[in-house]
């Protein structure tokens, strides 16, 4: 009687059969098209960084005094820098350093930065306390300031750079990891866990992150964008990729300098990081769409 | 008789002492829970009732130790819990379930219900392979009225009776010998509470284990309890058989409380005990006993002395100066004549 209540209304056609999540992920994601073209442009800047090499019409860094400061033609589609070297080559080449730096980077921060929000929200007390006070610290530089600071003491060089990117980024997850988890923490989902009998290992990983990855995600899709810029303006001021190896922020650095003999390495190059950032961001948007229960219904 | 398969000795809960940056104010301190003492006998339904903030719910969280106790010990079965190191403790959670007050907090949203249900099963390493462990979850689902076909869905797809059937498969899922249930009704439909409170009373006489059921519904404490414990400002004043404690109370705030109650029949309408004032903050509770600000029949020792729980009828315990062993019904429930 009691039972059949309730499970004449669990049968109604009200509740249909679930679809099944992965397609509701993928129904989720491309509803919007928006979001197909951001997927689509990301994928693209992703192959050209791949197929840099096969794709480049020239050597990135063949210099040829000949062809100084040309504008756009048919033979060089985004005409010549200011030592003759062709800016679509070094735009394609550029991607790979741009992107293994705005992709690389978050992901570690986000690591890092997870870990210690989670241990300082979570056991709170003094080891929330000197945590949240280092990531006081390094909150209170400047993302650039620091990269610049802690660049000038490791020195230039790849690893340096992501070292740099990824510090700087740091505080920033383990700020909104550590609030995540301080409110998830009262959840009642979470006293449940314990008094099954959980460790609280196994509750940290299978309760609290997963109820707290939606906001780290969108956050790094964002500072994908961040880190792409960071690592430009680190090439901007001779920290980043070095010259003349090309990335998309010493590309613009050194046009820059040669604005008035040929502005088109700055705009392919700006347009290029605009275009990245810009997808990302809304990638971003539908992500935390995606993993939010309470949105995707 | 048998042993209790739960005794509780002059447990407390004092929150805020802690060391802090408030090094010695002690101010703040709340007593939650002072010296409380019961026990629940083998496959019985202890109801603990009193007004919100009483400290209920911080008691049946101290029993399970999901807060540890500041003062007391809790003894389960031949076992203290109160001495465990943490490793035993989990172990000795397979004993020990809750049935939680809020049916949408207390399911990961993120999990399936398959995946909710098993999650002690797996923790005490009672499945075998994920064919027992879905052919386990189906059969829990059934003894709670849901229906095995739903076990891959999210909790939220589910209405708050049927997500309190959830966690009620979760609770019996590891075959427990004591449940605290914290106002497992009190979040849902007046319809929907008396279907969940019949399934708890099958469920306990199927499976046999002792109940905790802290609420503040006197109704439905009458048709669950076997004995009923009333709180007040974190302590047990009166303790005793369903029975005795509705049809004769000792301790006025027992009298005042269900005078409060409503009563359906309007005929048989009693006569109100109206309290005065509020109840005292616990940061400051009263000397002597803690219900004298308010007794309609406090005397001069009540703000003195505290009084003991103790025997005003076979097997019911109250904690006031003038209790007397002798019946006072509760329509009438004029001051007790001093001692």
């Amino acid at each position: 009687m009691v039972v059949t209540t309730e499970n004449s209304q669990l049968s109604s056609p009200l509740l249909a059969p679930e679809p099944k999540p992965l397609s509701q992920i993928g129904y989720t994601l491309f509803s919007r098209p928006s979001t197909i073209i951001a997927f689509v442009i990301v994928l693209i800047f992703i192959v050209v960084a791949i197929f840099a090499p096969l794709l480049a019409p020239y050597d990135p860094l063949a210099q040829s005094i000949l062809k100084i400061n040309r504008l756009p033609s048919a033979s060089n589609w985004l005409g010549t820098d200011q030592f003759g070297r062709d800016v679509l080559s070094r735009m394609i080449h550029g991607s790979r350093n741009s992107l293994i730096f705005g992709l690389i980077s978050p992901v570690l921060a986000a690591i890092c930065g997870t870990v210690l929000g989670v241990v300082a929200g979570y056991f709170g007390g003094i080891i929330d306390r000197v945590i949240s006070r280092l990531i006081d610290l390094l909150l209170a530089f400047p993302e650039l300031l620091l990269a610049i600071m802690i660049a000038a003491v490791l020195g230039g060089g790849f690893w340096n750079v992501i070292a740099v990117i990824t510090v700087a980024f740091i505080p920033g997850f383990a700020r909104v990891a550590r609030a995540s988890t301080l409110a998830v923490k009262q959840e009642p989902y979470i006293e449940a866990a314990t008094a099954i009998g959980l460790r609280t290992p196994v509750i940290i990983f299978r309760h609290v992150i997963p109820n707290i990855a939606a906001p780290i995600v969108v956050l790094m899709t964002l500072w994908v964008a961040s880190a792409i810029r960071l690592e430009a303006s680190l090439s901007f001021l001779g920290i980043g990729t070095q010259p003349p190896n090309p990335s998309w922020g010493n590309i613009i650095r050194d046009g820059l300098n040669n604005l008035f003999g040929s502005p088109w390495p700055i705009i392919g190059a700006g347009f290029a990081i605009t275009c990245v950032v810009l997808s990302f961001n809304l990638l971003g948007d539908v992500v935390r769409d995606v993993l939010d229960p309470e949105i995707s219904e | 008789m048998t042993d209790p398969i739960l005794r509780v000795e002059d447990l407390g809960k004092t929150f805020g002492s802690g060391l802090g940056f408030s090094l010695g104010k002690r101010a703040d301190e709340v007593r939650a829970v002072d010296g409380c003492s019961f026990s629940v006998n083998h496959s019985e339904t202890l109801a603990l009732v009193g007004e919100s903030g009483c400290g209920k719910s911080t008691l049946g969280r101290l029993l399970l130790r999901l807060i540890d106790p500041t003062a007391g010990r809790v003894h389960f079965d031949n076992t203290e819990l109160t001495g465990l190191a943490p490793a035993q403790m989990r172990d000795m959670r397979r004993h020990l379930q809750m049935i939680f007050q809020d049916p949408y907090g207390s399911l990961s949203p993120r999990r399936t219900v398959a995946q909710i249900i098993a999650e002690p099963l797996d923790v005490f390493g009672l499945v075998r392979s994920r064919r027992d462990r879905r052919e386990r979850v189906a059969d829990l689902m059934n003894q709670v009225g849901l229906s095995p076909s739903f076990m891959d869905r999210n909790p939220r797809q589910f209405s708050g009776g049927q997500r309190q059937r959830i966690g009620m498969a979760r609770a019996i899922a590891v075959d427990p010998k004591f449940i605290v249930a914290d106002e497992p009704v009190s979040a849902l439909d007046v319809s929907v509470q008396a279907q969940i409170i019949n399934l708890m009373q099958d469920l306990q006489r199927k499976k046999n284990f002792s109940f905790l059921f802290i609420a503040h519904d006197l109704a439905v404490v009458r048709h669950i309890a076997d004995r009923v414990a009333v709180m007040y400002l974190g302590r047990i004043v009166e303790i005793g058989p369903k029975k005795q404690i509705y049809g004769m109370p000792q301790h006025p705030y027992t009298q005042a409380l269900l005078s409060a109650a409503p009563e359906p029949d309007p005929e048989r309408k009693g006569k109100r005990i109206i309290l005065e004032g509020d109840v005292p903050s616990p940061k400051r509770v009263p000397p002597g006993c803690s219900f004298h600000t308010r007794c309609p029949i406090r005397q001069e020792i009540c703000s003195i002395e505290r009084p003991p729980l103790r025997e005003v009828a076979p097997g019911q315990l109250a904690a006031c100066h003038f209790a007397k062993p002798f019946p006072i019904p509760l329509t009438r429930p004029s001051p007790a004549i001093p001692a």
